[in-house]
């Protein structure tokens, strides 16, 4: 790459185009054990995959929408870099879901569109497979707040990475090497989430009405408690329902511990269940009353993003 | 027959498009030069973050600069395993790095488990590149780039970044 000419780089000689929307990252993962391992069922893998990709994909896209919204600059900055991290783990496990179970790929994305665009730009919304805790509309705008954020991340990354911890001795070499690395990046969101937390609460010690809503909102993620049924266990060694270890922080922070998770609590507030969304039918469902009250908008909004390329499949740079 | 010694010095000195003063060879980022089947070139890197940016910028700049040197059948290969840590960051990279005005990381401590979160005083200090105190404070653990962390030092008042241990 020549410092000299920034015009130089967009009158390439070798001419490598680009698909427009994506990445360019046509050669992601090459490592020595790229075999489905023996007793792995390779559907069930890629799914599971396939259901990691989303939860960050669609929490990335939440948290980047703070970008410019957030208390102060350094933030939009920090919340910003966690998406990127969660990005990146997408996409790493959007190549191994169609490298192991190449149906999985959207039938309608066209031949030169990457593997892992493909699943993030051709799938409709009841196709997305996160847990509904990524998509919830957590802010910036009246659906929620700093605050709320906070204690998603808080939960969310305590979370995965307690799962990731775990699938750090998967079967599949693949999905272990990802969670490794993940682990290492999962630590810091959240320490910050856990640092924000006890700042926030701090914050509002002095006064009773803010120390109550803080403490609802760290409550109210933290009960989303375990995950619910797991989609299978193809790849990793965990028995199905892995459990979300309980922060320090979090208990720290909100004095967690010896909280149960209260999911009645959270239907009755949002209508359906935190863990819902793993499922066609789940994500089907309207609560009773057919007021939807978690709104799909996490999916959605990926859907919002995805329609240019709808339109325009063909184009490249 | 491919020259192999040539082929490890040219990617070698491949800079990192963020840092141009760091190789990739000082950021333990290239793991290894061999030859494939067809008297061509394997290189083989590791992402630092799993979101990184800057991958395909280092990979389209090794297939490039070998091109350059006369190697025309070049493959790029990154591993995931095993991950990337700043402990690979070579002693000649962390001066670099200090004496780009960023504070080179402190060897990585491994933590059996969760890393519990403690709100007693960190432990281990991060000098100023600046002026060298030890008096200073963190920002932010993320910075301009995923792998930076904000801080500033209360000697000088200037802020700098520091590569955080990972």
């Amino acid at each position: 790459m020549s410092f000299d000419n920034a015009y130089e780089s967009l009158i390439d000689d070798n001419d490598e185009t680009h698909w427009a929307y994506g990445t360019g990252f046509t050669d992601p993962l090459s490592d020595v054990d790229r075999a489905v391992p023996d007793g792995v069922d390779a559907a069930s893998l890629a799914t599971y995959c396939l259901m990691l990709g989303d939860d960050a994909l669609v929490m990335a896209q939440r948290l980047s929408a703070w970008c410019s919204w957030a208390p102060e600059l350094e933030e939009d900055v920090a919340l910003a870099n966690i998406a990127l991290d969660l990005l990146g783990q997408a996409r790493l496990l959007y190549v191994r879901a169609v490298e192991v179970n190449p149906s999985i790929r959207p039938a309608n994305a066209p031949a030169h569109v990457p593997a892992e665009d493909a699943l993030a730009y051709f799938r409709d919304e009841p196709d997305f497979r996160n847990v509904r805790l990524a998509e919830i509309d957590t802010g910036p705008g009246p659906a929620g707040d700093f605050a709320m954020t906070i204690a998603r991340l808080l939960v969310f990354a305590s979370w995965r990475l307690a799962l990731f911890t775990r699938l750090a001795d998967a079967t599949d070499p693949v999905l272990a090497a990802i969670a490794a690395k993940g682990v290492k990046e999962l630590t810091y969101h959240r320490d910050h989430a856990a640092q924000w937390t006890v700042r926030l609460r701090d914050l509002a010690a002095g006064t009773g009405t803010l120390h109550a809503t803080c403490y609802r909102r760290c409550a109210t993620c933290y009960s989303t408690g375990r995950r619910g049924r797991a989609a299978g266990g193809p790849g990793r060694r965990a028995g199905p329902g892995v459990r979300r270890r309980r922060a320090g922080a979090a208990g720290r922070a909100g004095d967690g511990r010896g909280q149960r998770p209260d999911r009645a609590r959270w239907r009755a507030h949002h209508g359906v269940g935190l863990s819902a969304g793993r499922t066609p039918a789940h994500r089907a469902v309207a609560p009773a009353g057919g007021v939807v009250m978690v709104d799909l908008a996490g999916a959605r909004k990926i859907a919002a993003l995805q329609h240019i390329a709808g339109w325009y499949p063909e184009a490249v740079w | 027959m491919v020259d192999l010694a040539r082929a490890r010095e040219v990617a070698a000195a491949v800079l990192d498009p963020e840092l141009p003063v760091l190789t990739l060879a000082d950021l333990g980022v290239l793991r290894a030069v061999t030859p494939d089947a067809d008297d061509g070139v394997v290189v083989t890197i590791t992402p630092t973050y799993s979101g990184c940016p800057a991958m395909e910028t280092m990979r389209a700049d090794l297939v490039s600069d070998l091109a350059a040197a006369g190697f025309d059948r070049v493959r790029v290969r990154t591993v995931l395993s095993p991950a990337w840590t700043t402990d690979w960051i070579t002693e000649d990279g962390r001066r670099k790095l200090a004496e780009f005005g960023i504070a080179p990381p402190s060897p990585v401590r491994h933590h059996a488990g969760h890393v519990p979160l403690t709100l007693a005083p960190p432990t281990s200090t991060v000098p100023c590149p600046h002026c060298g105190s030890s008096d200073t404070e963190l920002l932010s653990q993320f910075g301009a780039t995923a792998c930076k962390a904000l801080r500033r030092c209360r000697s000088c008042a200037e802020p700098f970044e520091h590569i955080k241990e990972i």
